[in-house]
């Protein structure tokens, strides 16, 4: 599953694409996040493809134009393209990414089975990106964004952002 | 597929997200608390975005629609195809909710179908939207029990919700022109084969929630022929007001 999800990025352009950021998480790039399916350079234009990790994931259009102003630095021109398929999923966060998401304060995806069970509130499984304790609890379901779910730790008392599961 | 009738049947699909996610993006700012606040409104991005990608595929196949967002703002009333369901207006947030879980349903078990599409536009978005839907059907569903389940007053108002919603649930599985056509080209789902499964996940909640379903109801539909109840025009002129007001504005 992970091979034919890989995607194709020629390896003279991920420079650039490594200093475009996500808007909402800024310490990740779009890299990191796994939003860049493709992205090839043909007859002097780079061509990318990004994939939106929610459908109205208001980031996708700042993104598009944030990979369009690093490229014109270097004088090229780009020419975003908005695929759907195959659907986001957070496995394609990559293993830095998510380092860089926890040391930012946001606790990371939990696989897909732990990851219902601690938003149902059935098992506390959500670490604490703060003092690392699992004395959490679920506050909501949705967070401050549609790809995150709100957390409160009862060992700090602090409240966390929780990127939930999708796959 | 025929395009007129292809474009008639995404409308059958997007004018729903479009016209509930409306009604939920309304409350922006007066949900119950900041959480539910938050929860409803995420809900009605997901919705618009699910909407933005069927509208734009719409609008690649329409003659007049040049753009996602003329098939969005630049229809007569009579053209909008959603069901009845989701134009009821917000009164109570047991209302809001119960609104809410009755759609979710039926929206889960119709994008799970969707996702076998022959046609790969609609596919895809249904391969995204299913994610999304599953947890606002878990969102809806734990409220519905909460509040069935919880104080007489919560129950009540729950109770009066459902008997007031219910009418409108049937209409979801009537079968259009455009569902048959896209139905025997392998394109679009067949309605009436949901209802089973439907009724039966929501009479099972219900019976958690302690609710009960209206016996012997009569049912409303209308809508999928743009038979609007006289909710609708207030939702219309809320959403097209800027563009019927400043054509082609943008920003
Ligand atoms: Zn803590």
């Amino acid at each position: 599953m992970t091979l034919i999800h890989e995607p194709k990025i020629e390896a003279c352009l991920r420079d650039i694409l490594q200093t475009v950021s996500d808007p909402e998480i800024p310490v990740l790039s779009v890299l990191d996040l796994g939003v860049i399916r493709e992205a090839i350079e043909e007859d002097g234009v780079v061509k990318i493809k990004v994939t939106p990790t929610y459908s109205g994931c208001p980031a996708m259009d700042v993104i598009a134009d944030d990979l369009k102003a690093a490229f014109s630095k270097v004088g090229k021109i780009v020419e975003v393209d908005l695929v759907l398929s195959p659907a986001w999923s957070t496995d394609w966060i990559s293993e830095e990414g998510l380092k860089k998401m926890e040391a930012y304060g946001i606790a990371r995806p939990l696989s897909e089975t732990k990851d219902k069970d601690a938003l149902l509130g059935n098992e506390k499984l959500v670490k604490c990106p703060q003092c690392g304790s699992t004395n959490t609890q679920l506050v909501s379901q949705f967070g401050s964004t549609a790809c995150k779910a709100l957390f409160k730790c009862d060992d700090c008392q602090e409240p966390f952002d929780y990127f939930k599961c999708l796959k | 597929m025929e395009k007129t009738a292809l474009f008639n049947y995404i409308l059958g699909i997007a004018d729903n997200n479009l016209i509930l996610g409306q009604g939920l993006g309304e409350l922006c700012g007066h949900g119950p608390n900041l959480e539910t606040d938050i929860a409803l409104t995420n809900i009605a991005l997901d919705l618009f975005g699910q909407t933005r990608s069927y509208y734009q595929y719409a609008a690649k196949l329409s003659a007049i629609h040049k753009t996602e967002d003329d098939v969005a703002y630049l229809r007569k009333e009579r053209e909008y195809k959603n069901v009845l369901l989701v134009e009821q207006p917000n009164t109570h947030f047991g209302y809001v909710i119960a609104r809410q879980y009755l759609f979710d349903v039926f929206n889960y078990l119709f994008v799970e179908k969707l996702q076998h599409s022959k046609d790969e536009t609609l596919s895809a978005i249904a391969k995204k939207a299913i994610k999304e839907v599953s947890y606002h059907k878990r969102f809806s569903g734990d409220w519905v029990k909460r509040l069935g389940d919880g104080t007489e007053e919560s129950n009540q108002k729950m109770q009066e919700a459902i008997d007031g919603l219910w009418q409108y649930t049937n209409e979801l599985f009537e079968m259009t022109e455009a569902d048959e056509i896209a139905l025997k080209a392998g394109i679009g789902v067949n309605l009436s084969e949901l209802k089973e499964a439907y009724y039966k996940e929501v009479s099972e909640v219900l019976k958690e929630a302690t609710l009960t379903i209206p016996e012997n109801p009569y049912f409303q539909k209308g809508g999928k022929q743009g038979i609007h109840t006289e909710h609708m025009g207030y939702i219309l002129a809320d959403l097209q007001y800027m563009q019927r007001t400043y054509p082609n504005m943008t920003w």
